[in-house]
């Protein structure tokens, strides 16, 4: 397989707003694929129908070759995920908190003790697994999501913000945790970010979307050369700020309310 | 069914951690025993010659239950503000797995808080008339457990946050307690009260209990068995059905 991930003519409405309007892409098999965009792009709506969250109103979704709206579990057992917000059970112990998953997974005895030893101890956190979540960071906690998002060998792991919020000691740990399961285990990293320069240095391809459709896709360097900028940063506020124009344009004519913005 | 199992370890594991919560829960049940048992005590005595803590004993356990259930069946409330019910969704475990570790794992917290609490009603002066029927009267508990455990999952699952908690606490919970023939007899009761009581499950909860710990059952156990059991079946599927359909 060489796509891990294949989209086709997804869209999802809610009542009168289209938040993913017709987006095509794929992820290959092993990559590190950044899913970029501004805030109420449609990103975070994508990965929840990706992740089998919501249901698409239109379109196909096949992850590790299944269905998420058919194949519910198959799917959900290909993927793991760390959120924004954290997921954890704060009054359990980091290791119960990974016991917990690996259990819900499947993950059978003998792996999942060896796996959680082998995990916390990749995050640095081997020591503390006996504390309570409650005790943890911040950037603790992260640490943890992640160590558990790989816990039952996913094909893909899905993050949604992964470093943000972090200081840059955590920041770092993280990328190098996620490089060396991408790596070690050919796991697919597919993140979303805001944090253009970590984008830029540790994903293969890039897919940016903005007012749910997807204005660009490629490497780094594609993004750049099309652009005519030096850095990642500057390529996606070149193409998010014409995308921007083009669709007061289009509203204009529906809503009238950005006429308000003109003045 | 392992995700059942580590549901229902995650509720236990918790409610033994909070020992202050135990503690807490458990002075209510006993204010209520106090006050009301004592307090009343002198007045039920002369009206009916019988002994008013025997009388309420029984309905104080089924309080404690009442009020431990419903709230852990609520706290999917608080998982899913702190995040943790996402968790549990995206899991490749059908709903109805997860539904029930939890409802399992809750009405057994919720049968043990019962069973401290009738521990404590010894100290009252509650006298146990035949051991016996101790096991027919843990089923009741277990029943009741199931039934408001069940509720609280069912209503947390339309719930989107904390807000409508107290609503449902004082306009549900309280007068399914106050409503049960926990703290009055039945018999006598104005038409309407007594039409009141036999819609209100915890009555038969109640009265079940009553029957096994040395009273007298006004519908008698079997109806109560039948009643509870029934309940407890179509709550569970309501909860399972409502809890399917929660969406992050």
């Amino acid at each position: 397989m060489q796509n891990i991930i294949e989209i086709k003519n997804l869209t999802k409405k809610f009542k009168d707003i289209t938040a993913v309007d017709d987006i095509t892409f794929s992820v290959k098999k092993g990559e590190i694929f950044a899913f970029l965009g501004p805030n109420g792009a449609g990103k975070t709506t994508t990965i929840k129908m990706l992740t089998t969250l919501a249901n698409p109103t239109s379109g196909a979704i096949l992850i590790n070759g299944f269905d998420p709206t058919k194949q519910q579990e198959e799917a959900r057992a290909s993927f793991g995920i760390v959120f924004q917000d954290p997921s954890l059970d704060d009054e359990l112990t980091a290791y119960e908190n990974l016991n917990f998953h690996g259990m819900l997974y499947g993950v059978k005895i003998k792996d999942r003790r060896e796996r959680i030893k082998q995990l916390l101890t990749f995050v640095e956190l081997w020591d503390r697994r006996d504390d309570l979540v409650k005790h943890f960071s911040g950037g603790m906690k992260r640490r943890l999501e992640i160590a558990r998002g790989f816990l039952h060998h996913p094909k893909v792991l899905f993050l949604d913000e992964p470093t943000i919020g972090l200081d840059p000691q955590t920041r770092n740990h993280i990328w190098s945790y996620l490089k060396k399961m991408n790596e070690e285990e050919g796991t697919t990293v597919f993140l979303t970010t805001h944090y253009m320069e970590e984008a830029d240095k540790v994903s293969d391809r890039i897919a940016i979307i903005d007012h749910g459709k997807i204005v660009a896709q490629g490497t780094a360097s594609e993004l750049k050369l099309k652009t005519n900028t030096k850095s990642l940063e500057e390529a996606f506020l070149a193409l998010t700020g014409i995308a921007i124009r083009e669709e007061i344009v289009k509203s204009q004519a529906m809503t009238g309310h950005a006429r308000v913005w003109r003045r | 069914m392992i995700a059942i199992y580590t549901l229902w370890v995650r509720e236990v594991k918790k409610y033994f951690r909070s020992k202050s919560r135990i503690i807490g829960s458990l002075g209510q049940p006993i204010l209520f025993l106090v006050a009301l048992g004592f307090g009343m005590g002198p007045i039920y005595q002369k009206a009916t010659n019988d002994s008013y803590i025997q009388f309420l004993v029984p309905g104080i356990i089924a309080m404690s239950i009442l009020f431990l259930a419903i709230f852990s069946g609520i706290s999917v409330i608080w998982d899913r503000q702190f995040g943790f019910l996402k968790e549990t969704l995206v899991a490749p475990v059908p709903r109805w797995q997860i539904m029930l570790g939890r409802t399992l794992g809750g009405a057994t917290v919720a049968v043990l808080q019962g069973i401290i609490v009738f521990a404590i009603s010894f100290l009252a002066g509650f006298k146990l008339v035949n051991l016996a029927s101790l096991p027919l009267a843990f089923i009741f508990m277990v029943l009741v457990a199931l039934i408001f455990t069940a509720l609280g999952t069912a209503i947390a699952s339309i719930l989107e946050d904390m807000h409508g908690f107290q609503l449902i606490m004082n306009f549900l919970v309280m007068p399914i307690f106050f409503l049960s023939g926990a703290l009055f007899p039945l018999t006598n009761l104005p038409k309407v009260l007594k039409t009141i009581v036999m819609f209100d499950p915890l009555s038969y909860g109640v009265d079940g209990l009553r029957g096994t710990l040395g009273g007298v059952a006004q519908f008698g156990l079997a109806t109560d068995f039948w009643v509870l059991s029934l309940v407890v079946v179509v709550l569970i599927a309501i909860g399972s059905y409502l809890f399917s359909k929660i969406q992050v």
